[in-house]
């Protein structure tokens, strides 16, 4: 199964046209947003409550995602490979490219990948990254312990 | 060893990318009475967090949900008074962290991850509410005077 994943507040329908012109096959759960075109190809949901969307993550083999940090965190988090692609302000899909910036800083990481074409998206499903490692990380210890002491402070 | 006082801590985030942050960033006041506020039902319910209350989620295109999510934020705020608020964004953590200053507490701007080229436009509007304000992006904090000191990736 493959997951996709818009965020709540706005529709993403580029990265909606190009699920739904996919082969048929594989099923495909699609959280679109506030969008409201027919995407016959795809199961789609508006939103999705917390605790369903959770699962649909954990089952879904590959998930893909605009580029919010939440599908970063969620996607780190359940272990699934996570195909990411950023928003483009030009095309109205956000008020400004910051999901471009995010695309740039996180495209090195391991266990996703960026997708600046969508032409890709076939041949990326197809073989998707390998998920993300499981590992701790230094820099969310300094920042917890930050905060620790400023509200220690406060 | 002296024990640290326990402190009143109000911890906001609207839901999505924001709320997640604010939970990897729980244990920085696990010990500490909190009461946690987002914009979707169910959300703390899920992660077994209480207190919780809900505020209408908001932003800069829609001034009268803003009015009224501050309104009501600033009456949690005056009922809880919290010694700290700390706030992974959006635009309601802004509000919550002005009614944060009107009771004089230790108000807590975290600019999201997601913004690794500038800080947020709410992260902006923080500037003037936030006692302290943090990028997760070393090069965004030099950039708009905030502090790093680390980050949830």
């Amino acid at each position: 199964m493959i997951f996709a994943v818009t965020g709540t507040q706005l529709p993403f329908p580029r990265l909606m046209a190009a699920l739904d012109a996919l082969p048929p096959g594989e099923r495909i759960v699609a959280q679109t947003g506030p969008d409201p075109a027919a995407y016959p190809r795809l199961e789609t949901f508006a939103t999705l409550p917390p605790a369903r969307f959770d699962a649909l993550f954990a089952e879904a083999r590959v998930v893909v995602a605009h580029a919010g940090i939440g599908s970063v965190l969620s996607a780190r988090a359940q272990g699934r490979p996570l195909i990411v692609v950023p928003r483009r302000a030009d095309l109205g899909e956000h008020r400004n490219d910051h999901q471009l910036a995010t695309a740039r800083a996180l495209e090195s990481r391991a266990g996703l990948r960026v997708l600046w074409d969508l032409a890709d998206l076939g041949a990326a499903l197809a073989e998707p990254p390998a998920p993300p490692p499981a590992t701790g990380s230094a820099p969310l210890a300094a920042l917890r312990a930050h905060l620790a002491d400023l509200i220690d402070g406060s | 060893m002296t024990q640290r006082p326990r402190r009143r801590v109000l911890a906001v985030a609207s839901a999505g990318g924001h709320w997640m942050q604010l939970m990897m960033l729980r244990p920085a006041w696990a010990r500490h009475e909190v009461t946690w506020i987002t914009t979707l039902e169910g959300l703390a319910e899920q992660a077994g967090l209480a207190p919780a209350r809900l505020v209408p989620d908001c932003n800069r295109d829609t001034p009268l949900r803003a009015l009224g999510c501050g309104a009501l934020l600033l009456w949690h705020v005056l009922r809880l008074r919290p010694h700290a608020v700390v706030t992974t964004g959006a635009l309601p953590g802004v509000l919550a962290l002005a009614a944060g200053r009107l009771v004089g507490a230790r108000t807590i701007w975290i600019d999201s991850v997601a913004n690794a080229q500038e800080m947020s436009a709410s992260g902006r509007l923080a500037a003037r509410v936030a006692t302290h304000r943090l990028s997760q992006w070393p090069e965004v904090a030099r950039a708009e005077g905030a502090e790093y000191a680390g980050s949830v990736l």
